[in-house]
């Protein structure tokens, strides 16, 4: 009993003394990110990279000589979930500000909550609808589907091609990069002559190829996740489909290739920069940032630094940003992180004013294509 | 278009679909056939043939052999200490516990799985090249073969193992009856450790042969699993023919259902398909009487 009634008492000493001994306050930033659950190959990356911007932040001095904390939580990419994590980040651990979530969905659930809060979020999710319409607390880093849309249509014009079948998997990410791919057909002179979906489980697409096979389409685009389109890619070679083919930026890593083996050869898609970090101009402004990033991820966790992890990375970087212009009151905050003007970082080059959010254009996306095994850019 | 040489692909693709489907269903009719349960944890032990071989090649450096005989060992070990550590023990096995402790199972399982492995997908090597072969105007793989040939191989197998061998008849023994099977002397609890040794080692084994086609991660197992049961269900849980007639049909019904009709219903054609089967003809398309299974 008297052991219990010390170590209870030292326990409360020290809990005393760390919330005294503190000169400065650290700044709280919070994190929300799908680390488990079906995106988890969004969550943890992101949550990864947003940790090691916030040790190199406090190993460098902090921000205006306050340390950053990073509270993160795992959301398991569940929105009932992510809205709880954000009331407790906001009413209990008191943050400033919220990173994430990884996943449109939970953005579009927890937006609500911060803007009731008033305090800002900087999402790592793609969807067009978190800045559209604009959100005084809102950010996001990831580039929108439809820039994606726009750069493989802008290939196929200059190449001449109009005729184009449509493959994509009948998910969110699927249906969103469909609606955008049927959308800008029409501005781009480019008419759909199938359109078709596939499950995100499936195993096997020859008969949806087959059809395209007996079409007069000129070019394949294929939208989805790992591993359908490398399931696609490798039954397109099964076949011996002629016309090039074409994947979204959701499988733009190594990963895509090493499943798609051989099949993956000539495979061309949209992606950001980071994969092709290496082979860049060095005049193109991100270069710099992204080889950084690239490398230290690889050092503290021993693959490469990918787009995932790079949204978490931005949104850190823009809110240093942020907080480097003026207080650290959540109202400050985002009236500052509409300021950032060409931040280059690993999504693209962001200006966000107070009626563009998403901050990025066209020029954040280039088109790789898959040659020996590594990814070159299209000229 | 030409629609002929279309069909003959849609035909092929769905076969070739369907052999799969079959050597997941034959796994789950030998344990009905002999413990009264439908497994739904077989689906889990096709994931863990892939995965576990992957395991074996990649990360710990074994011959594609060696890997695959391992990882069959490996998931068939798992398989045992699944039917020991749950099955057994219980005192009063009903058949809905039963189903409900293989769910259980089957989530476990998986969990464990994407603890140890990772959520990445993972591809194996071909056994046999990776160029496709012209049949008729349609293209195969050469994998394909591969399945062709292992599910042959697995139901001549089977009809030996269970009219030829002593083990075998005990075993269907207990599933027309199995107070008189042990009546007359056969332990049934051996043969129900049996059943899952087998089905598990054969899930395995499936799990394997399709990981170059169709890749492998911690959750192919679900629905594999599902579409293995439908197979089995269409063939009246026989663990031969039936089942593998009931795999091929469902494997063509859902590739030209894609081809024909939309791609967007192909696995509501194969849930489609199983509850008719359900309502209409609860003992399989190809069964004549309700006694007659193994």
């Amino acid at each position: 009993m008297k052991r219990f009634v010390f170590s209870c008492s030292l326990f409360v000493l020290i809990l005393t003394c760390s919330a005294l001994c503190g000169a400065s306050q650290p700044i709280k930033i919070g994190a929300l990110f799908s680390v488990t659950g079906p995106p988890s190959f969004l969550g943890e990356p992101e949550r990864n990279a947003a940790q090691m911007v916030a040790d190199s932040i406090n190993k460098s001095g902090g921000i205006k000589g306050r340390q950053v904390q990073l509270i993160s939580y795992d959301t398991g990419g569940d929105a009932t979930k992510a809205v709880q994590l954000a009331n407790r980040l906001i009413k209990d651990d008191k943050v400033v500000a919220i990173i994430g979530p990884s996943t449109t969905g939970e953005t579009m659930a927890v937006m609500p909550v911060v803007e009731k809060a008033g305090v800002p979020l900087i999402s790592c999710a793609a969807g067009r609808k978190i800045t559209e319409p604009v959100n005084r607390w809102v950010f996001k880093t990831a580039q929108n589907d439809n820039l994606a849309v726009a750069k493989i249509y802008e290939y196929l014009q200059k190449k001449k091609l109009n005729r184009v079948a449509l493959l994509t998997v009948s998910d969110g990410f699927g249906s969103s990069g469909r609606e955008q791919l049927k959308a800008q057909a029409a501005t781009h002179g480019i008419s759909v002559l199938y359109d078709e979906t596939y499950g995100p489980k499936d195993t096997d697409m020859t008969a949806q190829l087959t059809k395209i096979r007996g079409t007069q389409a000129q070019a394949l685009i294929c939208w989805g996740t790992n591993p359908g389109p490398a399931v696609v890619a490798r039954n397109a070679k099964q076949l011996g489909l002629k016309m090039p083919l074409f994947m979204s930026h959701g499988v733009s890593s190594k990963k895509f290739i090493e499943l798609a083996g051989d099949a993956a050869e000539g495979v061309m898609l949209p992606s950001g920069k980071v994969i092709v970090a290496d082979v860049l101009p060095d005049s193109d402004p991100q270069k710099k940032w992204l080889m950084a990033f690239v490398k230290e991820y690889q050092k503290l966790h021993k693959v490469e630094g990918d787009h995932f992890g790079g949204h978490a990375w931005d949104a850190m970087m823009l809110l240093k940003g942020a907080l480097e212009k003026g207080d650290d009151l959540p109202a400050t905050i985002a009236a500052n992180l509409e300021k950032s003007r060409a931040f280059h970082g690993i999504g693209g080059s962001f200006t966000y004013t107070p009626v563009d959010h998403a901050g990025l254009a066209k020029d954040a996306f280039v088109l790789v294509e898959v040659k020996n095994r590594d990814w070159v850019l299209v000229k | 278009m030409d629609l002929l040489p279309q069909l003959t692909q849609y035909a092929f693709s769905g076969l070739s679909t369907g052999a799969i489907y079959a050597l997941i269903g034959l796994g789950f009719a030998i344990i009905y056939n002999s413990t009264g349960i439908i497994n739904f944890a077989q689906g889990e032990f096709v994931m863990l043939g892939g995965v576990l071989t992957h395991f074996f090649l990649m990360v710990l450096k074994f011959p594609l052999v060696v890997s695959m005989a391992v990882a069959i060992l490996v998931a068939t070990a798992i398989g045992v200490a699944f039917e020991r550590l749950t099955i057994r023990p219980l005192k009063r096995p009903t058949p809905l516990s039963m189903v409900i402790i293989t769910i259980g199972g089957s989530i476990f399982i998986r969990g464990v799985a994407m603890l140890i492995w990772g959520k990445d997908t993972h591809s194996l090597p071909p056994f046999s090249g990776n160029e496709p072969l012209v049949i008729a105007g349609a293209t195969v793989m050469p994998q394909h073969l591969w399945i062709f040939g292992l599910t042959l191989l697995v139901i001549a197998a089977n009809k030996y193992f269970f009219y030829y061998t002593i083990s075998g008849k005990a075993m269907r023994a207990c599933s027309y009856n199995r107070t008189a099977a042990s009546l007359v002397g056969i332990d049934v609890r051996r043969m129900v450790f049996l059943s899952f040794a087998i089905s598990s080692a054969m899930g395995a084994m499936a799990g394997i042969i399709i990981a170059p086609l169709t890749m492998t991660a911690y959750d192919v197992g679900v629905m594999l699993g599902l579409k293995g049961f439908c197979a089995a269900i269409i063939g009246g849980m026989s663990s031969g023919f039936g089942t593998v007639l009931g795999g091929l049909l469902l494997g063509l019904l859902e590739s030209l259902g894609a081809g024909l009709i939309s791609s967007g219903y192909k696995d509501a054609i194969a849930f489609i398909i199983l509850l008719l089967i359900l309502f209409i003809r609860p003992q399989g398309l190809f069964s004549k009487a309700q006694t007659e299974r193994v």
